[in-house]
């Protein structure tokens, strides 16, 4: 079927496609006219009852905390698919990539960049249930922040940082960790992922009972699963360089 | 006893985190018996659910989080019998596709095994799930492994254009069923399927809820591979390892009419109760020529695999007539046929696989025409009681003419099985390539062993005394929206039914009269396919099929127009007549 | 008008598709699918709206003040992981296709035809 047949065909079709969807979306109830009970029942009980004033890290983690665990093993797999998809037999070690930035400002100022960006990252994650944050947000700036050591100096001490033996039991602690927490509370009795320790203070880092450390779990997958998938990217990119330099 | 509930899915979750994080320190061993004993323990468990939700309806509120006066604000999980039976299915297959695959798949075992468990984990979590927005996350987990493992041969050009046309039509799919859980949601406020189905019940029905419904059931029927949405299977289940197809043919593909069913029974039936045969009937017309698309397709395949896809693509399609019956006997139907089919087209794969290890041997031929057989369905063997209960469940309806259709397409799947086994295995055509290079190694007779047991469950599936009356009931507790809410929402306990009996369930003579007729037509076909030289059949068969062929371009700019086509006209007919 | 942002959400939905169809470069492709899943961030979030409601986080606020739906946020918050994990995949399919073929072009993957 050639390409103009293909678009000749597409093109009513999606006209079609979108005007049954405009149909659909003007039955909507208008913007700013939210009237489901979901939203208001939650927004009201979620301060009382586990005295967390994140509404949003509560839905996510406690709440509707089995979703989290399946989204979790989405970006599990998908790590677990990419290494598979891009693994190519007897890859060398780029070791003579010579591709270490040159200025010192960069370097330096990079550095204390890191520093500072792996600081917010963490305090994301942990203040997750009390101003906006969680273990997602967190955990994918703190796989950006440790990218930076790639942009910052060299491909070297970004192998050194993000290497499979240290990132692959990160992902499976992180992962299996939120699993292991939820059967904590089945074999205690109560329903699988049950927030089970106390509501904690308001506004404190100690809001959130167990669903603090789903947090951190789903975090520390989220931080290792990327620094995993930037890993393999970079190598596709770099192991040519490495070749050509070796050669040239 | 609902802490049993999540353990089906979570476990083999777990095994597959667990070997995440022992890598790189313990040898392969190590890491197949943590992935074996947690689909194992999955199986067990799911299993022990089976037994319980026949006589009980079972809840587990994820985090504790009970309903508050009819609303839900948590996750649960609301399991009935044939959803039990799903996650038992599903357990069953990937742990014989797991031992299958120790010998057969010799690189990159660690990360092959994690994705195979994580398949298996979100299937069952699919049947499980009474929560709209959790079922979509277990279909895009499923999606998500299924891809990967399609591309597992990454040197051949030919996998990596199954995974990508693969990953990218389930996507689309995937997209439409969240665009309309955004528009129910916006609509009725809520997430759980009881709740859901509860608010709409008491409304007129809208454009919106019509096209949410038309988006939903498109997304989920992209994974079914149903006419138009069909044309990735043929190119992706041809590729991928034989023990993955084993999982994709015997349940991944299956999620999808289950989806359909589920959502319909739980959610849409109450809006649309009075129009259902709208429903039911474009969805039984969709069925009927996927079926007959499929078998077609299958009947001049050469390549072993992709013939089984196609045959896959036929059955789903009967699947969904049975299921476009909308009633308790077409639902039964639609249920034995998915065992049946999944059981028989597994250990074909797996036979096939085996052609990777070595030439085709005398016996594997019989391994292959006995699965053919149980898949075209003489009387009371393989997906016989499937057939026989959708046949039924027609004629209650006064639709006549869907028993010949549906058992004429089945003939020309069983056909080409029959064709094909004819080529491969006894040598009747020199030099027939049938795409499987043999590249793999292992010991024949385990491998044998295991594609045996799946055909020999599989032949006998119609003969089980007991079981489609059990099925029956639980088609029946599947269609009841008014008790699931019931009891979703506010607790209120099922009534036990009568004791069932053991016994053969019976059929009719037109049933039993079809059945003999499709092996009589699946045999002649296969014969003339065989024997006659090419020219002559061509001049039989090309009218029909040359066009099929046409439209499989195998591009992947083609399959999502198809999508964006079925959709929208699927949507414009339920807009004109559902309003 | 009071559904703009709902059409936004559609017409985004519309021009993803055509793009993912009409796509020469797989890497193109793979971007149509993330913006076709945007439609659906739009779409969710949109919803969830409260006209005059803050966001969800009663940090130093008065419980009972009108806030904004949390649920739909978190379930974009899902959707956003999934857009990605599907994107990572078909990149790391789309460098194996480069390697194999030479070509990002969808329309020369063609092995298994008819």
């Amino acid at each position: 079927m050639s390409r103009q047949i293909r678009i000749a065909v597409l093109v009513p079709a999606l006209g079609l496609f979108g005007f049954l969807l405009a149909w659909a979306l003007v039955g909507l109830p208008h913007f700013g006219d939210y009237r489901g009970p979901y939203g208001y029942v939650l927004d009201r009980v979620v301060l009382p009852e586990r005295h967390m004033t994140n509404v949003v890290t509560a839905v996510v983690f406690d709440y509707r905390g089995f979703d989290t665990m399946g989204e979790e093993f989405i970006l599990f797999a998908a790590v677990v698919g990419v290494v598979l998809l891009l693994r190519q037999g007897g890859r060398e070690e780029p070791d003579r990539l010579n591709d270490s930035v040159g200025s010192d400002g960069v370097r330096i100022g990079g550095t204390l960049a890191v520093g500072a960006c792996v600081l917010v990252s963490l305090w994301l994650i942990s203040y997750g249930f009390v101003t906006p944050g969680g273990g997602f947000q967190g955990g994918a700036a703190l796989a950006s922040s440790v990218l930076l050591v790639f942009l910052v100096s060299s491909h070297k001490a970004w192998s050194g940082v993000a290497s499979d033996r240290v990132l692959d039991p990160f992902e499976g602690v992180g992962a299996g960790g939120y699993v292991v927490i939820g059967l904590g509370a089945l074999i205690g009795g109560l329903p699988f992922l049950t927030n089970v320790l106390g509501p904690g203070s308001v506004g404190t880092l100690f809001s959130g009972g167990s669903a603090a450390f789903v947090n951190w779990s789903a975090g520390m997958e989220v931080a290792a699963a990327n620094l995993v998938l930037f890993t393999e990217f970079i190598d596709e990119y770099v192991v040519p360089l490495a070749k050509g330099d070796a050669a040239g | 006893m609902s802490w049993v509930l999540p353990l089906p899915v979570v476990l083999p979750l777990l095994g597959a985190a667990l070997n995440a994080a022992l890598d790189h320190v313990t040898p392969r061993w190590l890491h197949v018996a943590v992935t074996l004993a947690a689909v194992a323990a999955a199986l067990a468990f799911a299993i022990l659910i089976l037994i319980y939700s026949m006589s009980t309806e079972t809840l587990h509120w994820f985090g504790g989080w009970h309903p508050r006066s009819g609303v839900a604000i948590g996750v649960v999980f609301a399991v009935d019998p044939l959803g039990a039976g799903f996650a038992v299915l599903a357990c069953a297959l990937t742990l014989l596709a797991l031992l299958y695959s120790i010998p057969y798949v010799e690189v990159e075992t660690r990360n092959y095994d994690m994705l195979v468990s994580v398949l298996c984990g979100a299937c069952c979590g699919f049947a499980l799930s009474g929560d709209l927005f959790n079922m979509f996350v277990w279909l895009e987990l499923a999606g998500v492994a299924g891809y990967a493992l399609t591309g597992f041969d990454i040197r051949r050009m030919s996998a990596l254009q199954g995974a990508v046309n693969f990953a990218v039509v389930n996507t689309v799919g995937g997209y439409f069923v969240l665009i309309g859980i955004g528009l129910l949601y916006a609509r009725t406020g809520a997430l759980n399927l009881a709740q859901i189905g509860r608010t709409l019940a008491g409304e007129k029905s809208s454009g919106l809820v019509i096209i949410a419904m038309t988006l939903i059931v498109c997304g989920f029927l992209c994974k079914a591979a149903i006419v138009p949405f069909h044309f990735w299977l043929g190119d992706a289940y041809a590729v991928a390892p034989a023990p993955v197809c084993l999982i994709f043919a015997g349940i991944v593909t299956d999620i999808g009419v289950f989806g359909v069913g589920r959502v319909w029974f739980t959610v849409f039936d109450a809006p649309f109760g009075t129009h259902q045969r709208f429903v039911g009937d474009a969805l039984l017309w969709m069925g009927i020529v996927t079926a007959l698309v499929g078998g077609t397709m299958a009947l001049v395949q050469q390549h072993l695999k992709r013939l089984l896809a196609f045959t896959v693509v036929c059955h789903i399609g009967i699947m969904l007539v049975g299921l476009g019956l909308l009633s308790s006997k077409g639902v039964a139907g639609a249920a034995m046929m998915l065992l049946g089919h999944g059981i028989a087209t597994g250990g074909l794969f797996l036979a096939a696989g085996l052609l990777a290890v070595r030439e085709p041997a005398r016996w594997t031929a019989a391994l292959w025409f006995c699965g053919a057989i149980s898949l075209i369905g003489p009387p009371y063997i393989g997906v016989y009681m499937g057939h026989a209960l959708i046949d039924d469940a027609a004629v209650e309806l006064g639709r006549h003419w869907v028993q010949p259709l549906v058992w004429l397409a089945g003939a020309l799947a069983g056909a080409a099985l029959l064709r094909a086994g004819a080529q491969v295995f006894l040598g009747l055509v020199d030099d027939y390539d049938h795409g499987i290079e043999e590249d793999r190694d292992g010991p024949v007779p385990y491998l044998g062993a295991i594609s045996a047991l799946l055909v020999a469950v599989g032949l006998v599936v119609s003969l089980i005394p007991g079981l489609t009356q059990r099925v029956m009931r639980g088609a029946d507790r599947f269609r009841d929206r008014a008790g699931y809410a019931d009891r979703v929402l506010h607790g209120i306990p099922m009534k036990e039914g009568a004791h069932l009996p053991v016994v053969l369930q019976p059929t009719s003579t037109a049933s039993l009269a079809y059945g003999c007729g499709a092996l009589a037509v699946a045999v002649a076909l296969a014969a003339f396919a065989v024997r006659r030289p090419d020219a002559a059949r061509a001049r039989v068969f090309d009218p029909v099929v040359w066009p099929l062929r046409q439209l499989q371009t195998g591009v992947v700019g083609d399959y999502v127009m198809w999508v964006v086509v079925g959709t929208a006209v699927l949507g414009g007919v339920w807009a004109l007549t559902l309003r | 008008m009071s559904v703009l942002p709902y059409l936004v959400a559609g017409w985004i939905c519309v021009i993803g598709l055509y793009g993912i169809v009409t796509s020469k470069h797989l890497i193109h492709l793979a971007l149509c699918l993330t913006v076709t899943q945007s439609s659906t961030y739009v779409l969710l979030l949109a919803v969830g709206y409260v006209k005059g409601g803050g966001p969800p986080i009663f940090k130093g606020v008065k419980l009972g003040t009108t806030a904004v739906d949390p649920v739909v946020q978190s379930l974009t918050l899902t959707d956003i992981v999934v857009s990605v994990t599907v994107l990572a995949l078909i990149l790391a399919l789309a460098l194996d296709v480069h390697d194999e073929l030479d070509t990002m072009d969808p329309d020369k993957i063609v092995e298994l035809q008819g």
